[in-house]
């Protein structure tokens, strides 16, 4: 009787712990959400979200840093949005399990942990300067869209595996090709889960500072972007100008929180859209 | 019931031949890697009528039924010699397309397998994928696959309903219809109602006795009382072997092999 009190006690102990760590988890991101809202929350207004900076960026809005972070995302999922789906099919539903698929999987994975800046890096020295782009939102997008595709590859290799074989089956038995069979079972079924990690590697993009450093943004370039040869303004960069290298920083930190708030919106209106996508077509789809 | 003695139809009644079978395996041997599944298996199957495969588990019926639409052919490492014919031709001669071939052949799943998409568009899947993309054609179709799957009264006013509205037993009668939809030479089950209830499983064999009418059904059960309600001939499948092969009736009232025997009456397996 003794030992068993003495196990629950234990155990309640311990989960009380493990329940604390997980608090202190939620809580910390609590505060940073918290502390940019309320600091950020005062700047915005409609000027701030379309007017251009002035006075040393001390004042007016970041309207060519909103555009230009839009300019990016949709440059960088142009490019490798298709690649990386094509590639994850190829990899799920054509390769045979061998030392090839293993080594294509291993290499993927391997490019989803090279650090951000060396990717910078690598797109200033083959973009910018080999295929002479120069520092403009081609370069960029293509820098960040090399970033993104193990995001999306891997995701959509996820979805794919989440098809049940029986259904591929099935679809063979009735005297369906191969391509038949991912274009009208594995896809349909697969793809709100695709375009959650589309989503998700837009909310990655969206926030990374170092892959567009060197190849696309601007310091400071009050006008907006022409053409995709043309440099732009971006958020995350637009947030390091202004707190660590401004005329006036003083000045300018109340706008730096401001663009902060800003670069949070846009990833957290992406999660939130990825998961109502998950749901509705989620429910739509599901398996018996 | 009754095992009838010809085996004719219109479609083969006119060869000069003294039986033609719809299907044959001939010498067939299977390995998947250096496991010799099936060895040397040679068995007719009869036109119109149904064929049972039975024996304990691992024995080598599933693989056997897989070899009539090259199901096989997904697993990596099979290799099959042999011949295996299907309405005179060997279709695993050179020069076979197998997607082609699966068109003659219609499958049902032990775990119902529909697609998650309308009632409507399960049945006519097989008919989009092999080019028919006339819709009133399809929408005949379809409806008489329902019927002959005796499903159609149950679904006839919920067509564009998705798939999983339905029950175990309505979603393997329309696994049932989506294979007769493209009308197959040969019906291949395996075991399609061990997933059922005992009322399902009434409806399915009853779909079983009235399809050999029009057509030629192999079918793959554990459960003995089944085989000898479903099918006129039974095939006695034990590692990798055919035991035994002859008419229902005659094998479970007087089986030859000692090891059939036992099987039969619950002894082992």
């Amino acid at each position: 009787m003794m030992s068993f009190i003495h196990k629950r006690i234990k155990q309640k102990i311990a989960f009380s712990f493990f329940g604390l760590v997980s608090l202190i988890v939620v809580g910390i991101l609590f505060v940073i959400l918290g502390f940019i809202i309320f600091r950020g929350i005062s700047v915005i207004n409609w000027g701030f979200l379309t007017q251009m900076p002035e006075e040393g960026m001390t004042k007016g809005g970041i309207f060519p840093a909103i555009v230009g972070t839009l300019c990016l995302i949709g440059g960088s999922m142009i490019f490798a949005f298709p690649i990386g789906v094509l590639s994850a099919i190829y990899l799920n539903e054509y390769l045979k399990e061998t030392w090839l698929k293993k080594f294509m999987r291993s290499m993927t994975n391997n490019l989803a942990g090279i650090p951000s800046i060396v990717f910078g890096l690598f797109g200033m020295a083959l973009f910018v300067n080999k295929l002479k782009f120069g520092d403009s939102i081609l370069a960029g997008s293509l820098t960040l869209g090399l970033l993104a595709l193990p995001v999306i590859i891997r995701t959509t290799e996820e979805a794919l595996k989440s098809v049940p074989d029986h259904l591929r089956i099935g679809s063979y038995a009735l005297g369906a090709t191969k391509l038949q069979t991912i274009r009208r079972v594995v896809l349909p079924i697969a793809a709100p889960n695709i375009i959650t990690g589309l989503i998700l590697s837009i909310s990655r993009v969206s926030g990374e500072t170092a892959p567009i450093l060197f190849t696309v943004a601007a310091y400071f370039l009050p006008k907006l972007p022409h053409s995709m040869f043309d440099q732009a303004m971006a958020l995350p960069y637009h947030l390091y100008v202004l707190t660590t290298s401004g005329t006036n920083m003083e000045a300018s930190r109340p706008m730096a929180y401001g663009t902060a708030f800003v670069l949070i919106m846009i990833v957290l209106i992406a999660n939130l859209l990825a998961n109502a996508f998950r749901r509705y077509f989620g429910k739509r789809n599901k398996m018996n | 019931m009754t095992t009838t003695e010809t085996i004719n139809t219109p479609h083969v009644s006119h060869m000069h031949k003294v039986e033609t079978f719809k299907a044959e395996a001939k010498g067939v041997n299977l390995y998947y890697k250096d496991f010799h599944a099936l060895k040397d298996i040679s068995l007719p199957i009869k036109t119109n009528q149904v064929t049972a495969l039975i024996g304990p588990s691992g024995c080598g019926k599933s693989t056997f039924l897989r070899l009539f639409n090259r199901m096989n052919d997904l697993i990596d490492g099979v290799k099959i010699t042999g011949e295996v014919m299907l309405e005179e031709q060997n279709i695993y001669r050179k020069g076979i397309v197998v997607d082609e071939l699966r068109k003659s052949v219609g499958m049902v799943f032990q775990k119902p397998n529909p697609f998650p998409k309308s009632i409507y568009e399960n049945v006519a899947y097989g008919l989009r994928v092999n080019g028919y993309d006339h819709k009133d054609s399809i929408d005949e179709i379809v409806e008489r696959s329902l019927k002959q799957a005796a499903l159609w009264d149950e679904v006839k006013d919920k067509l564009k309903k998705s798939a999983y509205e339905l029950s175990g037993g309505q979603q393997q009668r329309l696994c049932i219809a989506r294979a007769l939809a493209i009308e197959p030479s040969l019906i291949l089950m395996d075991e399609p109602a061990s997933a059922l209830d005992p009322l399902s499983t009434a409806k399915i064999e009853d779909l079983i006795y009235e399809l050999k009418n029009k057509y030629t059904i192999i079918i793959v059960t554990h459960n003995m009382q089944q085989a000898g309600r479903v099918s006129d001939y039974t095939a006695f499948f034990y590692l990798g072997e055919l035991i035994e092969y002859d008419k229902t009736k005659t094998m479970f009232i007087n089986p030859q092999n000692i090891k059939t025997q036992n099987y039969i009456t619950g002894r082992f397996g």
